[in-house]
């Protein structure tokens, strides 16, 4: 088990793709969070899963417990916009009657799910009910109409031509369906964000079964922490079952510098504004949610 | 974390001699707390078996007079037109080690806030306080009712507290810090509690787990961000107690894995 100050407790990291090429049509990067909830439903290990479906508007995400394959790649590829995906947790074991709960989310959702965990106030049956949780890297997020502003205003795309956004080398991207390519500076794009981000101290899903993101691994290909014993039990079987490519995450470029690096400062970042919100002027201080 | 390899190895030493105390103080409450005690099933016979006595229980144990305890769990809030009731809260407080605030109707008041009185045969029982509004209250255990497991958990914490070895001590004072910070916190809890500390200081990142708390579904999400129906809310502070940005202990929840192991050994 490695443990470290910004990439949290893992047994493994490896970069890995789905083989499932179906799956790999329309992933986010490598496939790997639906790759994982289809397999896990088809052994039985989960009876569904909580995952960022469609949602009323385009590019507009909404929490679904999704009990089948189809359902499970409806919900493909990121939104940059907020899906309350924890909000199905206990209706997932009630409405639902499952008792082995999946879910997908970034990284304060498997916050709260741990803490739903070991604290369950009002969560009874919940407990022992998860059994895969699979956590997403996240630097920050978006409200839907800063999404809207960012891509209609900034990158001069309509919402409903898009075919995929991404975050990454110092940009946000808008692929549309007819192949335009724009992109604004991640700087413009700092103002938008939701504000409750900006004390958030993970970037990489810490408390995930298993946490992947696209960060460190080369494009169409993700990077994989397997952190816990379920987690571990799942992947090493779904290695076994031939699911996913792998390559040492050693072997690939950029690697898990780069991941630590932004997760660092993230971190670092996040720790200063907790430190700033003491002294913040409105003649009282502001909460330090982890005082 | 070191502390839970080490209590792995010293589990053995566990003394059934010392057992602890506990007992189940019943005020104003709709016994919906007693029935989640109990709807530990087996795992309660377990606890009862090696690790706690009952020595006080209203429906379970015939007692009539408060005993010395170490761990009283108060269901129901305090009628304050009821000399007995406010008696008993008093005498439960001088006679416990630990007072824990068992459901929203201790911890906030809950539904009995809402009474107006005029109920058969007492019509003038009206004023429904919670019960750290009387006396100093340990420990919190919010929900309505709380979950099975968070009893568990405490009552487990407990034993471990007052009868574990170091280690074993360290670690429930860590779990039951946040839970003791709670029952600092003040007497009441309801959504306005989610907008002041939370949503109101920007705090919020639209996890949702308010909202899957809420046991009367008070909580929509508006723009990914939860909103209060305030005339539906019974104010048994659930919600602020599950989102993670009202406390999350760094100490304790990043062990998830190993503590649930240790728990469900303990059970075993
Ligand atoms: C807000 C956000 C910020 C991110 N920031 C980074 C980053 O900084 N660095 C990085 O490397 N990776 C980041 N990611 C993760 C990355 O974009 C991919 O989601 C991840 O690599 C999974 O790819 P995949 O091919 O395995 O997923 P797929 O198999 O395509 O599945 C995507 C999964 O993501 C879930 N999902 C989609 N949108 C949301 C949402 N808004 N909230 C919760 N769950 C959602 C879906 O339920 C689905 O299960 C971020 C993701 C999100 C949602
Ligand atoms: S940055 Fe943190 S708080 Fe914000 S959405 Fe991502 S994981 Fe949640
Ligand atoms: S909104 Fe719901 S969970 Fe929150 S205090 Fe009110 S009733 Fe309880
Ligand atoms: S639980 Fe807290 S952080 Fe999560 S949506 Fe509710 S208020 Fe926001």
């Amino acid at each position: 088990m490695v443990s470290d100050p910004y990439l949290g407790k893992y047994m493994t990291c490896v970069s890995a793709r789905s083989t499932d090429k179906e799956i790999l049509k329309k992933a986010q990067d490598g496939g790997i969070a639906t790759t994982l909830m289809v397999y896990a439903l088809e052994q039985g290990i989960i009876d569904g899963a909580i995952v960022a479906g469609e949602g009323d508007r385009p590019w507009q995400p909404r929490p679904f417990v999704a009990m089948s394959r189809k359902d499970i790649l409806k919900a493909q590829g990121a939104k940059y916009n907020i899906s309350p995906q924890i909000s199905w947790l206990k209706e997932a074991t009630r409405s639902f009657g499952l008792d082995r709960v999946g879910v997908t989310g970034v990284c304060c959702q498997m916050q709260a799910v741990r803490k739903a965990q070991l604290y369950p106030i009002n969560m009874r049956d919940v407990p022992d009910k998860i059994a895969l949780a699979v956590g997403l890297f996240c630097m920050v997020n978006f409200p839907y109409d800063s999404i809207q502003a960012l891509v209609e205003d900034h990158a001069n795309q309509s919402l409903s031509s898009v075919k995929k956004m991404e975050i990454g080398k110092g940009k946000f991207w808008v692929h549309t369906e007819r192949g335009n390519v724009a992109t604004v500076p991640l700087k413009d794009t700092h103002k938008y964000e939701q504000p409750g981000c900006h004390v958030c101290l993970d970037y990489v899903s810490n408390l995930g079964d298993i946490s992947t993101g696209s960060v460190g691994s080369p494009d169409g290909w993700s990077t994989v922490f397997i952190r816990t014993k379920v987690g571990n039990d799942i992947w090493s079987k779904a290695i076994d079952a031939d699911l996913f490519e792998t390559k040492p995450i050693e072997e690939v470029k950029p690697g898990l510098e780069l991941v630590t690096k932004l997760a660092k400062e993230k971190i670092d970042k996040n720790r200063k504004t907790l430190e700033e919100r003491r002294n913040f002027g409105v003649n009282k201080a502001l909460r330090d949610p982890y005082a | 974390m070191e502390l839970l390899k080490k209590m792995k190895t010293t589990k053995e030493a566990k003394p059934v001699a010392n057992k602890i105390k506990i007992g189940h103080v019943h005020l104003s409450g709709c016994t919906g707390d007693l029935v989640s005690i109990a709807d530990n099933y087996l795992g309660f016979i377990k606890i009862l078996d090696d690790y706690a006595d009952l020595v006080y229980g209203l429906t379970l144990v015939d007692v009539r007079h408060i005993p010395e305890m170490d761990v009283a769990l108060v269901e129901g809030s305090v009628c304050i037109e009821d000399r007995e009731s406010v008696e008993e809260i008093r005498e439960t407080r001088k006679k416990s080690k630990m007072v824990v605030a068992l459901g929203s109707c201790a911890c906030y008041g809950n539904i009995t806030r809402f009474c107006r009185g005029g109920q058969h045969n007492q019509p003038q029982h009206e004023s429904f306080l919670p019960i750290g509004d009387l006396i100093d209250v340990d420990v919190y255990i919010p929900g309505c009712p709380p979950s099975p497991e968070l009893i568990r958990n405490v009552t487990i914490m407990a034993y471990l507290l007052l009868q574990g070895n170091e280690d074993q001590k360290v670690l429930a004072d860590k779990y039951l810090k946040p839970l003791m910070a709670l029952a600092k916190r003040g007497t009441t809890g309801s959504f306005g509690d989610l907008m002041y500390d939370v949503i109101n200081q920007g705090l919020c990142i639209a996890c949702g787990i308010c909202a899957a708390s809420c046991p009367v579904r008070a909580i929509t999400l508006e723009f990914g961000k939860p909103q209060g129906q305030r005339d539906l809310c019974i104010k048994c502070g659930s919600c602020y107690g599950a989102c993670p940005r009202s406390f999350f202990n760094f100490d304790v929840i990043p062990e998830f894995e190993a503590i649930s192991e240790l728990i469900a050994d303990v059970l075993k």
